[in-house]
Order: structure tokens, then C-alpha cells, then sequence
């Protein structure tokens, strides 16, 4: 019986696992879009593009030609080089709004999770304090403060991401932190450090990290949404939003202006949505699963 | 029991505190396994054998109190600092868990806990670890080593899972493993082998193991000692050949005789405890059994029993109306 347990084994052991899932054309899609997006908004600078910043004002509002792939803005700026730029500061404050909540937020959360007590009962506490600010007069307040400035902005919207990301992280330690492996690693001597870097970090990244890429959505709809109301990135710099924003006053002349920086808009926080989703749906029955 | 005391627990009491009252868990228990000896702890379900497990290595729940000593190699674990304390557990402590579907982590892949485990206690550099991790899932019967460490746990079977988490308890050559049901998760056919791998590896490292089960025929023939729990007391202590032909505590023999056996007769009815086990935060003031006992009379509904000696060296057990000796007065 043993030896015919061993033989199965063997096979079981050589024989190469299935790791590919399907995806789904529409998952490729979206990975495919973010890739050029980025592609496009890193090479801006080497790529033959005409300045962001060059007005003309002979050729306002013109219609797509051969030196403007895309026309050009209502102080004659050429659309399609002020959308690549608009992607810089759209997807580093997307990017990087959602990185310090993910940071911050999840090594709060797993903190609170794991040693529960008091450090939680503030943690919870004071997230809740931040939950309750209404967003958009905290933006507010703090670039008329501190001034505009895609680093402000970024942080703003960094911080505001901190109590969602605190919250996952938290969710999932507390269910972890229950599981037998965690005391088998302490039984086995491991240390908090050690337990929560290595045991349950591995574990908790997986949501947070499907979590952020919705979150990255979230904020390049929110930046998009201050720079419209002229809160976001000073001008000249082009952020999406800024673009819709200059784009609504010639609506009904040049609907483009708006309507192209919306499309990428919408594009690209649909693709990080599906992409964010897709990936959720594969963790979360796998987490159950084992 | 000639071998070096290496654990004893000595009055040992775990309260827990719960909305209805304080749950006494574990009762005034007093253990000892020497150095390369096995004991079995034999209980039915909620009768503290966990808590016990888990107040020996000192992973009780954060609410929950332990009073009483439980010294090891000469040292109070119970008053022992965190950081001594750590290093022993794995080092010379190690514990086998009920459920190796999650007594691994799911997100890393075998060979990964098993090197860091090597890593952390032996100082060992990683080339070293995964050679030695290769050996060790070798020793405890997993073919093809070196293709498994790569492996995650959800890709192996259940028997599998519980003979890595064994490597990797034994990976630091602990003095002392404990087993928490180490079989109770798996298959029939497995549970043999698990067993056999686990008697096996500890004569071969002389390391003392502590076996909870509920199932006295686990212990049966692979433990030197028996020590029966009911509601958080040790009801009936004896080396385990005594304890099969002089068991003493009526529960012991209930326990013994809801074992169904492959030679009776068909639609033999098995003979089960009748009654449910005390509820743990209202302690009865007689002997804890005496409700569900068919031997008990007056006195048993009004005092406990203590745990006294019986008349053959090692065998203790608490109760008044012990099974042979009131036997053998009515004669």
C-alpha cells in the first residue's frame, strides 16, 4: 500500500500544474490599454510631439491635422501632446495617491488586526474621525493652505485613501491572524515581526493589492474631478481633468476638448477597474479555498 | 519512569474569561513525561486537552490566566521572559496541529517555511536550509524533495500537508513535540501511517512527545503513559499496559467501550455516554462525571474525588467508586 502511495506521488510531483486561468478578452483589453497609456505618458518627452505648452493662437480650436493629430485647444495648444502630458500627472497622482494609503493605511490596518487592544480601538477610532471629513472640503482647505501642487495633491488624496486601505488590511489580518498557521509559527518561535511580515504580509496583499488597482481608479476620478473645478495641478500643466474643465467653455464649437480627455478618462479607470475586479475575483475564492 | 523528568506541569489551572462567567478549562493538572518518553492525553471534545497543549508552550489566548508551574528542562515556561521564551519554542518545543490544511500558510510555498524555519533557529545559510529541508520531507516520507519545496500547500493532499508540518517541527530537533491531534483531519488510511512516522522519528531523535487524541486507540500502542481528562481534570493516570487491564475511572471504561469493534456482531448497538459533558462555567460540586455516570452514588454528587494513587505504581485516578476494587469487595 505504501509503495502504491509513492508511485502516484511521483506522478502527481513530475507532471507540470496548470497555472494558466483564463482571463478573458476583455481583461487583455484593459491590461493592454494601461500598458499603452503608460508607455505613451513615460516616452513623452522623446516621442515628435509638439510642446504641451506652445500656443497658437492663429490655429484656436482646429480641427485634426496632419502637425495636430488631434486638433488643438482653445488657446491653441496641441490636444493630443497636452492629453500624453495630462497622462503624466493624471496616472502619477492616481499611482501614487493610492501608495501611501496602501502603505500607510495597510500597515496600520494589520497592526490594529494582529495586536488588537487599545492600538486598535485608536487606530479604528481615528480613521473613523477621517471617514467622517467630507473629502472634497479637505482638498479644499489644503490647497488653498498649502497652495496647488501635484505634490499636495497627491498627498491629499493619499491620505484621504488611508482609512479604505486601513480597513481591508484590518479585515483580513483578523481572519488570519485566527488561522492555525500563525500560532504554528509562534509555537515554531517566530517573532511579531516575523509573523507579520512573512506569515501574513504574503496573505494580505493579495485583497489589498486588487483593492489598489480599484483605488488608483478612484483617484484619477477624483484628481480629474478637482482639476475641473480648478483645484487640481496649476496651469499650464494639462491633467485630465483640467483638460475637461478648459474643454466645457467651448462645448458647443469644439465638443472634443472635452470629450477626447473624457474618453481617455473613462478608458483608463475602466481598465483598472476590470483589471481590479478580475483580480479580486481570483484571490477572494482561493483565500477560501485553502 | 527511570528517564530524566523533562516536563512537568504541576497544578496547572487555564481560566478563560466568558460573558456567562469564568470557563475553568484546564483544573488542577498535574503531568510529567521524561526525557524520550510519549505521553497520551485522552479526552472527549471541550474537555481541555487544547487549552492544555496551548498553556504548555504558552500560546494561550491574550484574556486568557494560567496559574500553576510548567517547568521545563528545569525552567517555569509560565514565568519565563518573551524573548527566552521564543527561542525555546521551535528550538526545543515544537507542536504538530490538528488541521494541516491550516497549519500551513496557504501563500507560501513549502520549501520556503521550512528554510526560514532552519534559517531562523539554526543559523544555517540558505544553501545548508534547503539541502536540510530536502532531507527532512525525505525523512518523514515524501517522495521527490526537492520538487515539493517549490510546491504550495493547496497542491498537496491532506496526508502530505501533515507530514511537511511534522518536517517542519522537527526541522530545529526539538526535545519536546507535542501532537494535538495530529490524526483526527485525516483519512483512516493515513492516520496509521502519520502515527507510525511520528513513533518512528521520535526514537530515532529520542525527543519526548506528548500525544492528544481522542481516541484511546491512538494511544494504545504508541504511548508509554495515559493520562485521561474529563472536564478539565485529570480523571485517570497510569503507564498505558496498566491502564488497558486495570482501568480504574468509570469514564475511562465508557470511553473504551464507545469504541466500536470490528468483531461484533452486526446491529450491536454502541454503547455511547449517555448526557452531555458539564457546562465548564458552572462547576458541579461533586465529581464532574457523577451526572452521566452509571456507578455513581451519594457521595459522588457531593465531594470531588482527588486524584489518589492506586495500588500499582503510577496509576492514579480519582473517584470513589473505582471500576475492579468494587468489584473485587463484593467478592
Amino acid at each position: 500500500m505504501a509503495t502504491l502511495e509513492l508511485r502516484i506521488d511521483e506522478d502527481v510531483a513530475t507532471s507540470p500544474v496548470a497555472r494558466t486561468r483564463r482571463l478573458g478578452l476583455l481583461f487583455w483589453m484593459a491590461v493592454g490599454w494601461m500598458i499603452f497609456v503608460f508607455v505613451a505618458a513615460a516616452l513623452a518627452n522623446v516621442l515628435p510631439l509638439p510642446s504641451p505648452t506652445d500656443m497658437d493662437m492663429l490655429e484656436r480650436r482646429g480641427p485634426a491635422s496632419m502637425a495636430h493629430w488631434l486638433g488643438t485647444d482653445g488657446l491653441g495648444r496641441d490636444e493630443l501632446a497636452r492629453l500624453i502630458y495630462g497622462a503624466r500627472i493624471s496616472l502619477t497622482v492616481g499611482l501614487c495617491g493610492p501608495v501611501i494609503g496602501l502603505t500607510i493605511g495597510g500597515a496600520l490596518g494589520m497592526l490594529a488586526g494582529y495586536f488588537r487592544g487599545r492600538f486598535e480601538s485608536v487606530v479604528v477610532g481615528s480613521m473613523d474621525v477621517l471617514l467622517a471629513f467630507p473629502p472634497l472640503i479637505l482638498a479644499l482647505a489644503v490647497t488653498a493652505y498649502l497652495g496647488q501642487s501635484v505634490l499636495n495633491l497627491t498627498c491629499i488624496l493619499g491620505v484621504l485613501g488611508i482609512p479604505a486601505f486601513m480597513r481591508v488590511a484590518r479585515a483580513a489580518t483578523l481572519t488570519l491572524a485566527r488561522r492555525e498557521f500563525v500560532i504554528a509559527a509562534q509555537a515554531l518561535g517566530a517573532t511579531h515581526a516575523r509573523i507579520l511580515l512573512r506569515e501574513l504580509l504574503p496573505n494580505v496583499l493579495l485583497p489589498l493589492l486588487a483593492f489598489f488597482l480599484l483605488g488608483v481608479a478612484v483617484t484619477i476620478v477624483v484628481e480629474g474631478a478637482l482639476s475641473f473645478l480648478g483645484l487640481g495641478v496649476p496651469p499650464p500643466i494639462s491633467s485630465w481633468g483640467s483638460m475637461i474643465g478648459e474643454g466645457r467653455e467651448s462645448l458647443e464649437v469644439a465638443p472634443q476638448l472635452a470629450f477626447i480627455p473624457a474618453i481617455a478618462l473613462f478608458l483608463t479607470v475602466l481598465s483598472f477597474n476590470l483589471v481590479g475586479d478580475t483580480l479580486q475575483a481570483l484571490t477572494n475564492p482561493r483565500q477560501s479555498a485553502l | 519512569m527511570n528517564e530524566p523528568v523533562l516536563l512537568s506541569v504541576e497544578d496547572a489551572s487555564v481560566e478563560l474569561p466568558t460573558p456567562r462567567g469564568n470557563l475553568r478549562a484546564v483544573d488542577h493538572v498535574d503531568l510529567a513525561v521524561g526525557a524520550g518518553r510519549t505521553l497520551g492525553v485522552v479526552g472527549e471534545s471541550g474537555c481541555g486537552k487544547t487549552m492544555l497543549s496551548r498553556a504548555i508552550l504558552q500560546l494561550l489566548p491574550k484574556k486568557a490566566k494560567l496559574s500553576g508551574r510548567v517547568m521545563f528542562d528545569g525552567q517555569d515556561l509560565a514565568r519565563l521572559d518573551p524573548e527566552r521564551l521564543r527561542k525555546l519554542r521551535g528550538r526545543s518545543l515544537a507542536v504538530v496541529f490538528q488541521d494541516p490544511m491550516t497549519s500551513l500558510n496557504p501563500v507560501l510555498t513549502i520549501g520556503t517555511q521550512l528554510i526560514e524555519t532552519l534559517q531562523e533557529h539554526l543559523e544555517l545559510d540558505s544553501l545548508a536550509a534547503k539541502k536540510r529541508s530536502a532531507e527532512l520531507l525525505a525523512a518523514v516520507g515524501i517522495p521527490a524533495p526537492e520538487q515539493r519545496l517549490t510546491q504550495y500547500p493547496h497542491q498537496l493532499s491532506g496526508g502530505m500537508r501533515q507530514r511537511v508540518a511534522i518536517a517542519i517541527a522537527l526541522s530545529c530537533e526539538p526535545k519536546l513535540l507535542i501532537a494535538d491531534e495530529p490524526t483526527t483531519a485525516l483519512d483512516v488510511t493515513i492516520q496509521a501511517q502519520i502515527l507510525d512516522l511520528l513513533a518512528r522519528e521520535q526514537r530515532r531523535r529520542h525527543m519526548a512527545m506528548i500525544l492528544i487524541t481522542h481516541d484511546l486507540g491512538v494511544v494504545a500502542g504508541r504511548t508509554d503513559e495515559v493520562a485521561v481528562m474529563y472536564a478539565g481534570r485529570v480523571v485517570e493516570r497510569a503507564p498505558t499496559p496498566e491502564l488497558f487491564k486495570r482501568m480504574r475511572m468509570p469514564y475511562t471504561e465508557a470511553l473504551l467501550a464507545a469504541i466500536p469493534k470490528i468483531d461484533a456482531a452486526p446491529h450491536t448497538p454502541l454503547p455511547a455516554i449517555s448526557g452531555r459533558p458539564p457546562d465548564p462555567t458552572r462547576p458541579l460540586q461533586g465529581c464532574s462525571f457523577s451526572p452521566r455516570c452509571r456507578y455513581a452514588a451519594g457521595r459522588c454528587f457531593q465531594e470531588k474525588p482527588p486524584l489518589a494513587a492506586a495500588e500499582s505504581p503510577g496509576h492514579q485516578y480519582a473517584c470513589f467508586h473505582p471500576i475492579g476494587i468494587m468489584a473485587g469487595a463484593g467478592t
